[in-house]
């Protein structure tokens, strides 16, 4: 996982990360990188730290030290706000869409990080759903039409680094299936995606790597390539 | 015509009296509900920054030639500016305390405010000339209203409401309604969240002001008059539900009516009923009428 850094071509490389929630030390020297137009997940068991490694990419920890870069920029002391508007996007695992916003202003609420966003047109197209309840209030929607929103809320700014936690979590099938599509035409869009997902069998077809988190350190790399080989070993680790 | 033995100009007369004190809980009541929402604290000073208000516009007047137009601008400009101070260089250190120190912290800045200000001026009120276009009374057919007093009515009125509107319809509301939710992920989005906090105590302090300039030709300027009003308002932001912008302004003038009205029905317990009413309130809704059960 040591490789030498290469700023046009790296859209997130992460190394030595710690992080911690007041007095608990969560993260312990996470080490990870993401090139451009990739997709990896984060993979490991509940608490191992997926969801915090994500939070400690956006500065949403409490304390955190080592490295995060970031096209080549170094922001692990650069405020949230900042980090935002280098084209990073944000899906929490809670959704986090808003009550006291209807379903458009939630849609068009994120600010511009980049140019060369979805318009709300082509989201509307893509997620027809939304369309039809624009008015309604944000909460109001069934689970799966709020993760639509949570989506598509971020792909509106330009952002081009997705990280997306547990976005299939509590979902039917069929939403499942048509979040899988959604990630799929992402990436030939030359999207960047961080997944952190419990669902295996819902990453494997479109990761170009996982890496396997276990108390806050990645234990294991593993390539598209090598997945068939190391799916018992895999298994193990995550205890499915 | 009576009502209960009343007559009804009397009731009418208490009403409208209860009107511009309803205007005054609305306007307060507003600025602490949109600086609870968002930061998280009680702003126990907002009775010390309407008396500043008042105070401001009283210099204005007496050194600099200010008159009382403009001052209904450039005072909440001043004070609001003075409030994003505070919050920059005190209350932006609590914000990862307990609420309790940001209550503690903004009640001693009202009492060293205030006891400055009658180490200067004594507990006396100065006098502050009502403007000239709105002297004299109109004739209501039940009671003669002072023209200023009626000014205060529409005058607050069209700050909640704008204000209301602001925050309801625009994408600046948005990201407020959204931050009093949820200000982690809104900052994760992009949007500088401690310069919009900082933005907002501001505003809600000089909504403090513009009432505190409104009060000062009816109740004179004296350094007393925020703690006397303050206690009412927190009672009316309890019943409106903590944070809740429709049901500050909505509790505000209704609870100025309510007062009206007992007075002239039972005068003796015009000064608890607010109270009373705060009492039953948390009884059997304790997030307020407005406000959401968290």
């Amino acid at each position: 996982m040591t490789s030498a850094f290469r700023p046009d071509f790296e859209a997130l490389q992460v190394s030595n990360l710690h992080a911690y929630y007041g007095e608990s030390h969560i993260l312990h020297g996470i080490e990870f990188e993401v090139r451009r137009g990739e997709l990896i997940t984060l993979l490991g068991r509940n608490g191992a730290g997926k969801t915090t490694t994500l939070r400690a990419i956006l500065g949403l920890t409490g304390r955190r030290s080592g490295s995060v870069n970031l096209n080549g920029q170094e922001v692990i002391d650069w405020p949230t706000h900042r980090i935002a508007h280098l084209g990073v996007g944000y899906c929490p695992e809670e959704r986090g869409i808003f009550a006291s916003l209807s379903v458009e202003e939630n849609l068009v609420l994120p600010p511009q990080v980049r140019s060369g966003g979805m318009s709300v047109e082509e989201l509307y197209a893509m997620f027809p759903n939304l369309a039809e309840r624009r008015k309604s209030q944000g909460t109001r929607l069934s689970g799966g039409e709020q993760q639509m929103l949570a989506m598509a809320r971020i792909l509106r700014t330009g952002a081009n680094l997705l990280l997306l936690d547990e976005i299939t979590e509590g979902l039917a099938p069929v939403i499942v299936q048509k979040l899988g599509d959604v990630l799929g035409a992402l990436k030939t869009r030359g999207y960047t995606v961080i997944l952190v997902e419990q669902n295996f069998r819902f990453a494997a077809p479109l990761a170009d790597r996982h890496y396997v988190i276990e108390h806050g350190k990645v234990v294991e790399c593993i390539s598209r390539e090598q997945l068939p080989s190391r799916m018992d070993a895999l298994h193990q680790r995550l205890g499915v | 015509m009576d009502f209960l033995n009343i007559p009804l100009p009397a009731i009418l007369a208490q009403l409208v009296v209860g009107l511009i004190n309803g205007s005054f809980y609305a306007l307060l009541s507003l600025g602490l509900a949109i600086i609870f929402g968002l930061l998280n604290i009680i702003n126990f000073a907002h009775g010390a920054q309407y008396m500043l208000g008042a105070f401001v516009a009283w210099f204005g007047v007496q050194y600099l030639g200010v008159n009382y137009w403009a001052a209904l601008i450039l005072v909440p400009l001043t004070v609001g500016a003075f409030g994003m101070l505070l919050e920059r260089t005190l209350l932006s250190r609590l914000y990862r305390e307990d609420h309790l120190y940001g209550l503690l912290l903004t009640f001693g800045l009202a009492l060293i405010i205030e006891g400055v200000f009658v180490q200067l001026y004594g507990v006396s009120g100065k006098p502050y000339a009502t403007p000239e276009s709105l002297r004299g009374a109109l004739n209501l057919g039940f009671m003669f209203l002072p023209k200023y007093r009626a000014w205060v009515i529409v005058a607050s009125l069209v700050v909640c409401l704008g204000s209301w509107l602001i925050i309801e319809r625009t994408k600046l509301g948005a990201y407020l309604r959204a931050g009093t939710e949820n200000s982690q992920l809104l900052q994760a989005f992009g949007v500088n969240v401690p310069l919009m906090i900082t933005l907002t105590y501001g505003f809600g302090v000089a909504l403090a002001a513009f009432a505190g300039v409104l009060a000062a030709p009816i109740f004179q300027v004296s350094p007393k008059m925020g703690s006397d009003l303050i206690i009412v308002v927190f009672a009316v932001v309890v019943i409106g539900g903590m944070g809740s912008i429709l049901g500050s302004i909505v509790t505000g003038l209704g609870l100025g009516l309510v007062e009206g009205l007992t007075k002239v029905i039972w005068p003796q317990a015009s000064g608890t009923v607010i109270f009373v009413i705060m009492a039953i309130v948390l009884l059997i809704r304790p997030a307020g009428l407005f406000g959401k059960e968290k």
